[in-house]
């Protein structure tokens, strides 16, 4: 194998976030619309390795991922070793609102995936007009809890396994062994507290429920693709959402929770038609 | 099926190597049948079916039948294939002291999972 490089280049970005200084890690390939791409709880932007290095996808679009504040290779805030983190749904607006403002973004596309995915519900509800055109990846509105959380931050178990083996059982059992361990291993690698840090949001304090019907799935160009293989953010759950706001939703066979990083080229085929249509819409937002 | 779990596990050194910390009796109740199911270092050396008098276990997986029986087919269809996919839709049920359970995630998965790999389909 001779040696070449991928066409993603990575940066770290130093920025006021949420009212503090913050260095965050933003990977980007790509070029045209700009495509924002948030990662899964306990995760990073690597997720989306296989976009940035899908040419079908960056002729047209600029996709870029961040790693979220504590994960990844962007550091938790100073301080971080005397707090419990906590993602709240207000914190993770307002992160990814400054982040893309700080990026220079004109009403990018946004894509999320699992707690991304339920954060784009709010983009939807609350800041439509500011993107293009929202990307839903198993979105739910809701998760109730269905194993005790604390398991993934206590001394006597090792974090790096439990989690890895909490999320193993949502990858589609058809996803390739190398892409499937890939995407766990981003899960063994996450910080100490930090899946369940973002399960706070996912589970708790994220609950959209009361306010779908008030999306308007049309105007915000909202799409909707979730995975058959998806326990958490179950069928079901994606398709009321579709019905209940007019979104599109299309459920992909063949994948699970994590369909950019577990199976890429079969999520990409689900994506391209998404890609195209948002391209053939004109890029104003209707008055 | 649980019967042929010991050669099936013992017999993947992959498994057995994830495992190699792991000391434990754990049970397994596939609809009435109760298997008690013993861990050395990773290697399963006993396999003991009930009815039991007074059983000793860390840690209980309870299931109907036909749950485990769609669980351990070779490509098991959207919601049966994995553990938390089956006790999400209240089908498993799984109770007592969890930490071994819990801090060996991965090897209980492959370990519970193992007779898909002579299942049929």
């Amino acid at each position: 194998m001779s040696p070449r490089f991928e066409p993603i280049v990575g940066r770290y970005l130093n920025m006021e976030l949420l009212g503090r200084p913050h260095r965050l890690y933003v990977e980007e390939a790509g070029q045209g619309i700009p495509l924002l791409c948030l990662h899964t709880a306990g995760s990073d932007g690597r997720q989306y390795r296989g976009l940035m290095n899908d040419a079908r996808v960056t002729a047209n679009y600029r996709v870029i991922a961040f790693d979220m504040p504590w994960h990844g290779k962007s550091s938790p805030p100073a301080g971080w070793q005397n707090e419990e983190y906590r993602l709240t749904s207000r914190d993770y607006v307002r992160m990814i609102l400054e982040i893309s403002a700080a990026l220079e973004l004109e009403r990018p596309v946004v894509m999320g995936c699992s707690i991304g995915g339920r954060i784009v519900l709010y983009l939807a509800h609350e800041h439509a007009e500011k993107f293009r055109a929202i990307i839903g990846l198993e979105s739910s509105p809701h998760v109730a809890p269905y194993y005790d959380v604390s398991w993934l931050h206590r001394p006597d178990v090792h974090g790096g396994e439990v989690c890895a083996g909490v999320v193993s059982g949502l990858i589609s059992p058809t996803a390739p062994e190398t892409e499937r361990w890939e995407t766990l291993w981003h899960y063994m690698q996450s910080g100490p507290g930090v899946f369940k840090g973002d399960l706070h949001f996912y589970k708790v304090d994220g609950d959209i429920r009361d306010k779908v019907d008030e999306i308007d799935g049309r105007s915000a160009n909202l799409y909707l693709l979730t995975g058959e293989y998806d326990y958490s953010c179950t069928s079901e759950a994606t398709l009321d959402i579709g019905r209940r706001t007019g979104a599109e939703a299309v459920i992909m066979k063949g994948l699970g929770h994590f369909p950019m990083s577990e199976e890429p080229a079969r999520f990409v085929s689900y994506l391209l038609p998404v890609l195209e249509k948002i391209r053939a819409r004109p890029a104003v937002a209707a008055e | 099926m649980i019967e042929r779990l010991a050669e099936l596990v013992n017999a993947d050194a992959q498994v057995v190597r994830r495992g190699r910390f792991v000391n434990t009796t754990f049970l397994v109740e596939v609809g009435d049948n109760g298997y008690l199911i013993r861990i050395a270092d990773g290697r399963i050396v006993a396999i003991t079916p009930g009815p039991f008098i007074t059983p000793n276990y860390s840690f209980a997986l309870r299931a109907p039948r036909d749950a485990w029986q769609t669980f351990w087919q070779k490509l098991p269809p959207p919601g049966f294939n994995d553990l938390f996919a089956l006790f999400k839709r209240g089908l498993l049920k799984i109770e007592g002291d969890l930490h071994p359970f819990m801090a060996n995630l991965l090897y209980f998965k492959d370990v519970l999972a193992a007779p898909r790999k002579e299942a049929a389909r």
